[in-house]
This record gives C-alpha cells, sequence and structure tokens, in this order.
C-alpha cells in the first residue's frame, strides 16, 4: 500500500486535521516510509489466524441496569464554547 | 380465503419493474439506562438532563457495558430465529458530526451479536419468509435541534449513548406492503418480548430504507440508494414508491443509478441526495480499544432461550388448535400482544369463536374510531365476555347487542346491569311470543292470504312487524319458527 498526496488530503479532511499545502509533500514521504517497514508484516501468511482484538485474555466487564449518572447539566455544558441554559449550541446544520 | 396473486411491479415504458428492498431497522433497546453509562434513557426529560461524562465524551472516560442491553439483544436475536454468536466485537465507526460528541459511536461491524435469521410474513398471497442477515448493537446519537434559532442548531445529548439494536434484513422485500408487514411483525417480536417498545411517534423505531429495481425476471440486482432514517411506515412506503419510479425512469432513459446516500422530504413527498454524506462511508471502523470482545456464555443464551414468552407465530398455531379460530382471524388476534392477552382473558369466560368475531368486528371499530390502544379500551375483558355470552346465551339478540355495547362504551356500566335496568332482554317465552304473532297475523289478514297464495317474500313483512312490535326484542330464531308454524296452520 502507498498512499498519494490526494489520499493524505483525503484523511486529513476525514480526521478534521488542517494539513499546511507545503507539508504534504514530506508527509507524504514519511507516512509512506512507516507503511514499508509495516508491511513486512505481509510476508507472513495469516490466513488461518483469527485477528487480534485484545491481547487480554478476559472477557468484556459489564454492570447491572441502573440509573447512576447524570443530571448534570451544568457540568456537562460548561466546557461548550458555547451553549445555552439547557442546550448546546453549534453553527446551524441542515440537510 | 382465495389467495390473491402478487403484482407489485412498477411499469415503465421498456417493461415490468421488479422493486428490491432490504431494510436496517434501528430498534431502542428496551433499558432503564444507557449502553455505556448510567444515565437514564427515559423519553421526554429536559434537554441533557440524562447525559453523563461519558455520553457527552469528556476525556478519559472509559464506557461499561449495561449486561440488560446485552441480554435484551439476544432475547431479540432468539425471537428471530437468528444465531447467537458466543463470541463479538465493539468497534469504532468514525464520523464528524455535532451530535456525536465522541467522533465514533461504537457499534459492531465484522463480528456482530447475531447472526442470521428469519421473519415469516402473513400475505395475502401465502406466507413469506424474510431473511435477516444480522443484529448489532450499536449506540444512538444525540439531537439537533434546527427550529429553535435561525442561525444556530440546538444539540440535546439525551439520546446519545441509549442502546440501539439495528437489525438488517436480507434484500428479500419486493412491495411497500411487504414493508408494513415486516415492520409490523418485528415489531410485534420485540413487543412480545419486551425489548423495545416499538414506538415510532418517539422514534424508537426507526429505519435506513435501501431500494433498487430490476426487470421482471432479471436475476441481477440493480444499483441500490439508502434512503436515511425514515420514522414511520407510511413515509417508508412513500419513499420507496417515489424513489423506484426514479430509477426506472433514469434506467428508462439510459442513465446510469448513483449509489447513494438519500433522504425522504416528507413535506415534497421525494427523495433526494444527501450531499453531506459523500465522505461518510469512509468510516474507518476499527475495533474499540476501551471495549474487550464480548464472550457469552452458551448457558447464558440456553438460560434466555428458556424463559422466553410465547411469540406471536407459536401464539397463533394455538390459537387455531385451542380456541378453534381460522388462520385469518388468529393472526389478527395475535398481530399484538395486548390483544392476544385481551382475547385470551375473554376466551376464557364466553364463547371462543363469538368472542373473536365480535372483537375483530365492533370493539375493534370503536377502538379504531376512539385512536385508543386496546389497553386504554373503555370496556374490560370481563364485561366484554359478559356481553358475548349474553349473546350466546340467546338473553340478548345481536341487534341488541350492539346498543348495549354502545351503552358500555358511554357509561362502562357491566352488560347484565344495563340490560337489566333498561329491559332489553330478549323475548325468548314462546307463548308471549306466539300471542304477539297472533295479534300481528289476526290485524294483517290480507297479507296472510296473500302468503298463503304463494307470495312468500311476505315473510319478511311479518318478522319486520315481530321486531317492531317487541322493540326488536324478539328472539329471531324463535320468531321464524313460530311464524312459520302459525302461517302453515
Amino acid at each position: 500500500m502507498s498512499l498519494d498526496k490526494e489520499k493524505i488530503k483525503h484523511v486529513a479532511k476525514l480526521a478534521r486535521i488542517s494539513v499546511d499545502e507545503a507539508k504534504v509533500e514530506s508527509l507524504t514521504k514519511d507516512l509512506n516510509s512507516i507503511f514499508k517497514f509495516i508491511e513486512q508484516l505481509n510476508e507472513l501468511n495469516t490466513d488461518k489466524v483469527e485477528p487480534l482484538t485484545s491481547i487480554l485474555n478476559h472477557s468484556l466487564r459489564s454492570r447491572k441496569d441502573e440509573i447512576s449518572d447524570g443530571k448534570i447539566r451544568e457540568k456537562i455544558l460548561k466546557n461548550s464554547p458555547k451553549a445555552n441554559e439547557e442546550f448546546f449550541v453549534v453553527p446551524k446544520v441542515v440537510e | 380465503m382465495s389467495k390473491e396473486k402478487f403484482d407489485y411491479f412498477i411499469k415503465g415504458e421498456k417493461g415490468k419493474y421488479e422493486v428490491v428492498i432490504g431494510l436496517e431497522v434501528h430498534a431502542q433497546v428496551l433499558s432503564k439506562s444507557k449502553l455505556f453509562s448510567g444515565s437514564s434513557t427515559k423519553f421526554g426529560a429536559d434537554p441533557n438532563n440524562q447525559v453523563s461524562l461519558i455520553d457527552s465524551a469528556f476525556p478519559g472516560m472509559l464506557p461499561v457495558i449495561n449486561e440488560e442491553c446485552i441480554k435484551q439483544a439476544v432475547r431479540t436475536g432468539l425471537g428471530l430465529n437468528a444465531k447467537i454468536n458466543n463470541h463479538s466485537v465493539f468497534d469504532r465507526k468514525n464520523y464528524f458530526y455535532a451530535d456525536l460528541p465522541q467522533g465514533y459511536q461504537i457499534s459492531q461491524y465484522k463480528n456482530p451479536i447475531v447472526g442470521e435469521g428469519k421473519v415469516l410474513l402473513d400475505m395475502p398471497y401465502g406466507s413469506k419468509e424474510i431473511g435477516i442477515e444480522r443484529l448489532h448493537l450499536e449506540q444512538d446519537a444525540g439531537k439537533s435541534i434546527h427550529d429553535m434559532d435561525p442561525s444556530n442548531t440546538y444539540v440535546d445529548l439525551n439520546r446519545s449513548g441509549i442502546a440501539l439494536m439495528e437489525i438488517v434484513s436480507k434484500p428479500d422485500l419486493r412491495s411497500p406492503d411487504e414493508v408494513n408487514a415486516y415492520i409490523k411483525k418485528l415489531r410485534s417480536i420485540m413487543k412480545y418480548l419486551g425489548t423495545c417498545d416499538g414506538n415510532m411517534q418517539e422514534g424508537s423505531l426507526r429505519a435506513d430504507v435501501n431500494v433498487s429495481v430490476r426487470k421482471e425476471g432479471d436475476k441481477n440486482f440493480g444499483t441500490r440508494c439508502e434512503i436515511k432514517n425514515v420514522n414511520s411506515i407510511k413515509f417508508m412506503q412513500m419513499a420507496i414508491e417515489y424513489e423506484a419510479a426514479r430509477q426506472v425512469e433514469l434506467i428508462e432513459s439510459g442513465k446510469e443509478i448513483d449509489q447513494e446516500t438519500r433522504l425522504f422530504d416528507t413535506k415534497k413527498n421525494e427523495t433526494r441526495s444527501m450531499r453531506s454524506k459523500e465522505d461518510a462511508h469512509d468510516y474507518r471502523y476499527f475495533p474499540d480499544p476501551d471495549l474487550l470482545p464480548l464472550k457469552l456464555e452458551q448457558k447464558l443464551i440456553d438460560g434466555l432461550k428458556k424463559s422466553l414468552p410465547e411469540l406471536p407465530d407459536k401464539k397463533k398455531e394455538r390459537f387455531v388448535k385451542e380456541y378453534g379460530l381460522n388462520a385469518y382471524e388468529a393472526n389478527v388476534l395475535v398481530s399484538e400482544k395486548e390483544i392476544s392477552e385481551y382475547y385470551e382473558e375473554v376466551a376464557k369466560l364466553s364463547d371462543k369463536k363469538l368472542a373473536a368475531t365480535w372483537m375483530m368486528g365492533d370493539l375493534f371499530a370503536m377502538l379504531n374510531d376512539k385512536g385508543l390502544d386496546i389497553s386504554k379500551s373503555p370496556i374490560s375483558a370481563k364485561h366484554f365476555a359478559e356481553l358475548v355470552q349474553a349473546i350466546k346465551s340467546g338473553e340478548i339478540s345481536g341487534r341488541i347487542a350492539k346498543e348495549v355495547f354502545e351503552i358500555m362504551v358511554e357509561s362502562g356500566d357491566n352488560p347484565k346491569k344495563i340490560i337489566e335496568s333498561k329491559g332489553m332482554k330478549q323475548q325468548s317465552d314462546p307463548k308471549e311470543l306466539q300471542k304477539m304473532i297472533n295479534e300481528i297475523l289476526s290485524k294483517n289478514k290480507d297479507k296472510v292470504d296473500q302468503y298463503k297464495a304463494g307470495k312468500e317474500k311476505l315473510f319478511g313483512f311479518f318478522v319486520g312487524q315481530v321486531m317492531k312490535l317487541s322493540g326488536g326484542k324478539a328472539n329471531p330464531q324463535l320468531t321464524n319458527e313460530i311464524l312459520k308454524k302459525l302461517l302453515k296452520g
């Protein structure tokens, strides 16, 4: 796998990271060399190996179905760049 | 019942087109608290009052799964005759939107909790099996409100993090009617199971609708479009009709159909492209590092299976066998859990067949008229059974029963009291009836002679007179018998 400049810009856009046009060239080069290193793993045949999603041999911890949280609106809204007393306020997004 | 033929096709200029539909239904899990946090799921609370630091994605917060939500998903899977996966994985589905504070939705991608299953539909042309592809658990997003401020959007995160089951069907549906039957069946199964309240007004059940068309007889699927987030059966049907016609028009004019996400505009009754979703399919799924794989013990699954309630298909079979109903009656009476429970209560206390007839006739018409669910019926199952028994025993006639029924709706009184206080009891005393009939016959000698001379149509006239004189209370069968006997003599 290798990345071209367009792909870099696309990924940056999806991740909402602003990338300076001047930096795209060097980023492409850096990322491609990282990929090249990782791709050595493809030399191994993993046809019969299940993908590993966790290295811990535990199962998922669960909790009981009880209401134990909420009613902290003030706290929740406090760090919002813009809010009124009840809602987060964001720029108009309409389809 | 004669079987109709399936005939939903879009007629183009160059032939008939079959419509292929698959649904992704999002059903809100019935639970007290959210999928990964302890905030309440109750509908209609003050904005942002049922939000924890997890739901609003504060840094460093860790999700812990609600064990009841897992059980609810397994129960639903079992109700859909589906394979339950002992091993499933939670993934992050990445996209940016104001009502998704995490920047990703926790969902299940490659390894869902429930695999393939099936749902049976009763259509006028026979029963039809709809395949279920999978069911997975995921978080709901918050709610964006666009109409409270001209230049801003308000965000309420109360819904953020509530557990959803996404139920994906195979592309087995072929018409708006089948979609209607499918949603109703899913809803009914989940309500029987108690895993989703099925309330479409409150958004507990909504669907993404995948539509494509192909020439009749074609084996390959056409290019499909996905209509996002439709929240009523009627809108789903309208969206499908519009979308199918649009696609046929494109094909016939030699144009390509773009595989895209569209939205249904309920005011204009049309679907249109959602440009903002262009990049959205690049979700970059990966296993959520905050959550370990979910391992389900077979013991847990077996235990849940044993504790499942009787589901509509089984109940229907039993109603046919135990109560002697026909398939149609049984189907209607099991369609909703509350209806089936009401019927069983009535059937225990009265004639089973007559109870079904009166429920499906007068009771349903009245509920429909008043816009009431059966759980809010002004007539209790016990009173209704008494009414059915009064008809069955001949105490009142069917015609009088309708009057008693009306009074029951108004007053909430029991039928015995109404019948007695209003003197509505059917006249079933042969001596009394005979006296009345003799009186009528002697008053209408001319008509009696005409009848005897062969004008047998007049029989109805005599019956009418008896009903008039008795205030509709004469027992119709007995009246017929006595009239026949006396007219002969």
